[in-house]
């Protein structure tokens, strides 16, 4: 087969397209030559077609189990079903970086079909920035992770085992989802230093910008969602978030891309924070890039990190020095550094955007201090790690302050709130939320500070929304009020009660989770709650490739009535040994039933069985799909229709005072 | 263009306090909850704090491992080659957890020095046990083993 | 101007960052051989892995320039490597000496019979106390050794055929290690 050869070949003629990209174009707005510029549509086409082919020559070779391509034989066999060996094209190091570059290639093309309405200049430079990053990235899959080498001698007659962790719906979906996320961050990244380099630094940017940060945020969303349910039901046991670095290294490009997509809100509505929002969009693919940079180069240790190959590292360092350094150079010496004299009041709901933007950096930065620290320590010769309870605690300051906030935003106008407004709506919201978090609690069992505490919060951001939409259905009444909003009010409000499902899920199943770990033999019982677990007997199964004990439980409510039968696993992988946790749950709105199995204790048939009832515990994921489907639903909105050649449209800005400050000649 | 300027210095101060709060916040949480990391051989020649927080980690001696017979206690010996610990954990072991294997246990010291464990962690990560791990055997391999004084005397180059 | 001045501390930060990355990447495993390099290979006594009978000391080894391969059959990236090693044997002669590293040895056995047998002879190090005095980081690792039982070079990871003909045959046969 000369398959792998063809997919090398692609990938070194994508390089050259993408070489071309990086340059051409950029150079065209920078004479401003039309015919130069003009080419940057028509590469990226090309790039995304070269790269597109050696993806689907790597998916099959992976397909027809060629053996002789070194990366198909480390990550599939011959046992493997179809979609699995499918997926195993990004399970391993070299074939995550090829789907990197395919869907940075995919999104580049968006860009370039769906920008009609654009300045050819902008265009240009936008593709060409994403040229640049695309260049760098297949360097280091083309000089230090090439997918398509062979294994010249003693071509294996089977592959190697694909870890069992790895062999699950959740986690195909997982990275390219994630990845959608991280690398659609580019377009904003690539927008604002487009802006940068053609000082256009006005309104104009922020309102292209915008749709593709939601987005890309919405994929991250999910991505991020996504992968705390596949730990949560594939490692066994019952965790959902771990603070380990390559969750940190997804949530930190989350909370700056948050803050992003706020900020280019107030950019675009009212012309101001423009330094700010681009510095957030520089931040925001940085992380991404960051996030590639900790998982790729095993510079942190944690349950992901494969390939700590210096060399490696290297090459990703100066990646990142380039396109971050080189950024963030552009960013001091472009960045417009005149004080924007466009006012607003302290009352005015640009104050509030503000300051939860700000609380939002801290937080991701609070993120990377505590996933880095360790690291720093090393150097000094300590070993150290930052627990849960670090990153625990700092977020129970900032989210309060986060949602508090947010609330009385949402109750605020922009530029000024008369100073009424906000006396009269905030203790409103209190009013409600107080019984609200004292109820809830004493209605699950015990009252803590935690409970109250998110309990308060979910109900002041549920109450704050319900008053903006009824404050926007004015006197329309509820229905023809609710139907009249534009689809962007729809979305921000799905996306805030999904924060506010997501604190609730959060809450109530970090204060009300029971669990308990016992001795059991078949015959015997535990109450958990409101629960009776009962123990029936074990089975001893074999599975296509695995050796099974697998417990029978029933689970009773303690009047006696039967609830369900859960089927809880141990796994031991025959061909590399791996022993494997398989979670028996029970899933429901309310709570979820769940049941691990430890191991086997001397004696006959004695097991270590860890039980779990935990309430509400679908509500994280829900809250992470409502805030998605948020995201969704604003980019639906009738205004981004890309229509042909309409101008660029000026900030709202209505008072007399702030006109003339918002046109673009504010650069310095 | 004064009250815009005294709104705006208020802002600024706000958010100055607010961060600086925060910064503290973080500074003082990452005092309270990093974990520094221990090797046996140091809590045996009483370098490691009693009853603070820690990481403990070597290998589990083969056949010091005991069950109770009645709850899920466990008992086993982790050990650098130099200096060996008991230690005690109530609940589920890893899968990953054998004898022989390189582990990382949190938890506390009592006074007996027989390390209290609530988290005991095997890497998923089957090619190379933790780097603090193996860090620590390394060091306890390359001290001489008659001297007492082995920790601070410890010859060039152990320090990587 | 000042304002201009804070446009940069984002700059800075990150380079404060890049330079812990920097330092930290070169902070990596290989370093550690560095204090052992041009020493003698620790003492060991271990037995051999077809036959618990038979005992092997340094000793035994002296006489010829060889590669101290550290293997077991837990660790994916071994068999990875395996088939460069067989072919390493078996056209161009190369001296191999197996220390297979805290392994089960029915299955280690079962491993060579599977996938060949590129060793001249393989100690069988259980419970790994042998590897640790060598200063194993992991598995795999190979160790270029010469006629004396001079520790030369340590290589962490996979040997590959450029690994083999850019750094660790030039070793092997280079003038310390030459045998004739």
């Amino acid at each position: 087969m000369i398959l792998p050869e063809l997919g090398h070949w692609a990938l070194i003629l994508a390089f050259g397209i993408a070489i071309l990209l990086a340059t051409v174009p950029l150079i065209g707005a920078w004479l401003g030559d039309r015919l130069w510029m003009g080419v940057a549509r028509p590469f990226a086409v090309a790039q995304m077609l070269m790269i597109s082919a050696a993806f689907a020559a790597l998916s099959l070779s992976f397909l027809t189990d060629d053996f002789s391509v070194k990366y198909v034989a480390g990550n599939s066999n011959t046992l493997l079903p179809w979609y699995y060996k499918l997926s195993a094209v990004w399970g391993g190091h070299e074939g995550s970086l090829l789907l990197w570059a395919l869907i940075l290639s995919g999104w580049t093309l968006a860009v370039a079909l769906l920008s009609r309405s654009l300045p050819e200049e902008m265009v240009a430079r936008v593709l060409g920035v994403m040229g640049i990053v695309n260049v760098g990235f297949l360097s280091f899959i083309l000089f230090t992770s090439n997918p398509f080498l062979r294994l010249l001698t003693n071509t294996p007659t089977d592959g190697g085992d694909l870890n069992p962790l790895l062999q699950d719906i959740g986690l195909i979906m997982h990275p390219p989802l994630l990845y959608m996320g991280y690398v659609g961050f580019s377009v904003a990244f690539a927008f604002a230093i487009a802006a940068l380099l053609g000082g256009q630094l006005d309104a104009a940017w922020a309102r292209w910008s915008r749709p593709w940060t939601t987005v890309a945020w919405a994929f991250l969303t999910v991505g991020i969602a996504l992968g705390s349910w596949w730990a949560y039901y594939e490692l066994g046991w019952g965790g959902w978030w771990f603070w380990d670095p390559v969750e940190n290294a997804s949530l930190m490009p989350w909370l700056a891309g948050t803050a992003l997509m706020h900020s280019l809100a107030v950019t675009e509505k009212r012309g101001l924070f423009k330094s700010w929002t681009v510095l957030l969009a520089i931040f925001a693919f940085s992380l991404s890039l960051l996030g590639t940079f900790l998982v790729r180069s095993g510079i942190l240790t944690s349950v992901h990190a494969f390939a700590a190959d210096p060399a490696r590292g290297e090459f990703v360092l100066m990646l990142l020095l380039i396109t971050i350094g080189g950024s963030l150079t552009l960013y001091a010496l472009r960045a417009p550094a005149v004080k924007s004299r466009i006012s607003f009041s302290e009352r005015s709901r640009e104050t509030f955007m503000l300051v939860n933007n700000i609380i939002l950096v801290v937080a991701t930065l609070t993120v990377l201090g505590g996933t880095l620290f360790p690291l720093a320590a090393e150097y000094f010769g300590k070993e150290v790690s930052v627990g849960a309870p670090y990153f625990n605690l700092m977020f129970m300051v900032l989210a309060p302050a986060l949602v508090i906030f947010l609330g009385v935003g949402l109750s605020s106008q922009w530029k000024d709130t008369r100073p009424g407004v906000l006396l009269k709506q905030v203790p409103l919201l209190a009013v409600v939320s107080v019984p609200v978090a004292f109820v809830i609690p004493l209605w699950m069992g015990e009252l803590t500070f935690s409970a109250v505490l998110g309990m308060f919060l979910a109900s002041w951001l549920i109450m704050a929304t319900v008053r903006d939409v009824q404050h926007k259905c004015g006197s329309r009444g509820w229905r023809v009020g609710w139907l009249k909003t534009t689809r962007s009010f729809k979305g921000m409000v799905l996306g805030h009660l999904g924060l506010a499902v997501l604190i609730i899920g959060a809450t109530l199943v970090s204060n009300y989770t029971v669990e308990k770990d016992v001795r059991m033999t078949p015959g015997d019982a535990h109450t958990l709650g409101d629960w009776v677990f009962r123990f029936d007997k074990m089975d001893h199964l074999q599975g296509p490739n695995y050796l099974s004990d697998q417990g029978h439980f029933t689970v009773e409510t303690t009047e006696g009535k039967v609830v369900g039968q859960l089927h809880p696993e141990k796994r031991r992988y025959v061909v590399s040994g791996n022993m494997m946790t398989e979670a028996g749950i029970m899933a429901g709105l309310w709570r979820d039933l769940y049941i691990s199995l430890g191991e086997k204790l001397p004696g006959d048939e004695v097991w270590a069985v860890r039980l779990h009832v935990k309430p509400f515990v679908r509500w994280l994921w829900l809250g992470g799909l409502l805030m998605a489907l948020g995201g969704t639903l604003a980019v639906m909105d009738k205004r981004y229709r890309f229509r042909r050649s309409k101008p660029a449209p000026q900030p709202e800005v209505s008072s007399s005072d702030a006109s003339s400050a918002a046109l673009p000649g504010e650069t310095s | 263009m004064k009250p815009i300027r005294k709104q705006r210095l208020k802002l600024v101060m706000f958010i100055v306090v607010g961060v600086a709060a925060a910064v503290g916040l973080a500074l003082y949480a990452l005092n309270q909850n990093i974990n520094l990391f221990f090797s046996p051989v140091q809590v045996v020649d009483g370098e490691a704090p009693l009853d603070q927080r820690m990481r403990l980690g070597g290998m589990v001696v083969k056949g010091s491992v005991v069950r109770s017979d009645s709850s899920l206690e466990v008992r086993f010996d982790l050990t650098d080659y130099k200096g060996t610990v008991n230690v005690v954990y109530e609940g589920i072991l890893p899968d990953l957890f054998r004898e022989g294997q390189g582990i990382v246990a949190t938890g506390r010291l009592n006074d007996q020095k027989v390390f209290i464990a609530d988290e005991v962690l095997a890497k998923h990560d089957e090619k190379y046990m933790p780097p603090e791990v193996q860090r620590a055997l390394d060091k306890a391999a390359q001290t001489p083993d008659a001297t007492s004084d082995d920790q601070i005397g410890a010859p060039a180059g152990a320090q990587p | 101007m000042m304002r201009r001045l804070v446009l940069f501390v984002p700059l800075v930060l990150f380079a404060v960052m890049a330079l812990l990355f920097k330092v930290m990447i070169g902070h990596d495993p290989t370093e550690l051989d560095l204090a052992r390099k041009g020493q003698a290979l620790p003492d060991f006594t271990l037995t051999d892995l077809q036959n618990p009978e038979q005992r092997w000391t340094q000793a035994d080894l002296l006489g010829k320039p060889y590669l101290l391969n550290v293997w077991a059959t837990w660790c994916p990236s071994c068999r990875a490597e395996h088939p460069v090693l067989v072919d390493l044997a078996q056209r161009e002669g190369v001296r191999i000496v197996g220390l297979n590293y805290k392994d089960d040895r029915a299955a280690a056995q079962q491993w060579l019979v599977k996938l060949g047998d590129p060793y001249a002879l393989t100690l069988f190090d259980e419970e790994g106390r042998f590897g640790l005095d060598l200063g194993v980081y992991g598995a795999p690792e190979t160790y270029v050794v010469d006629a004396q039982g001079t520790l030369l070079y340590r290589h962490v990871g996979v040997v590959t055929q450029d690994v083999w003909r850019n750094t660790l045959a030039p070793l092997l046969n280079g003038p310390a290690g030459g045998s004739q």
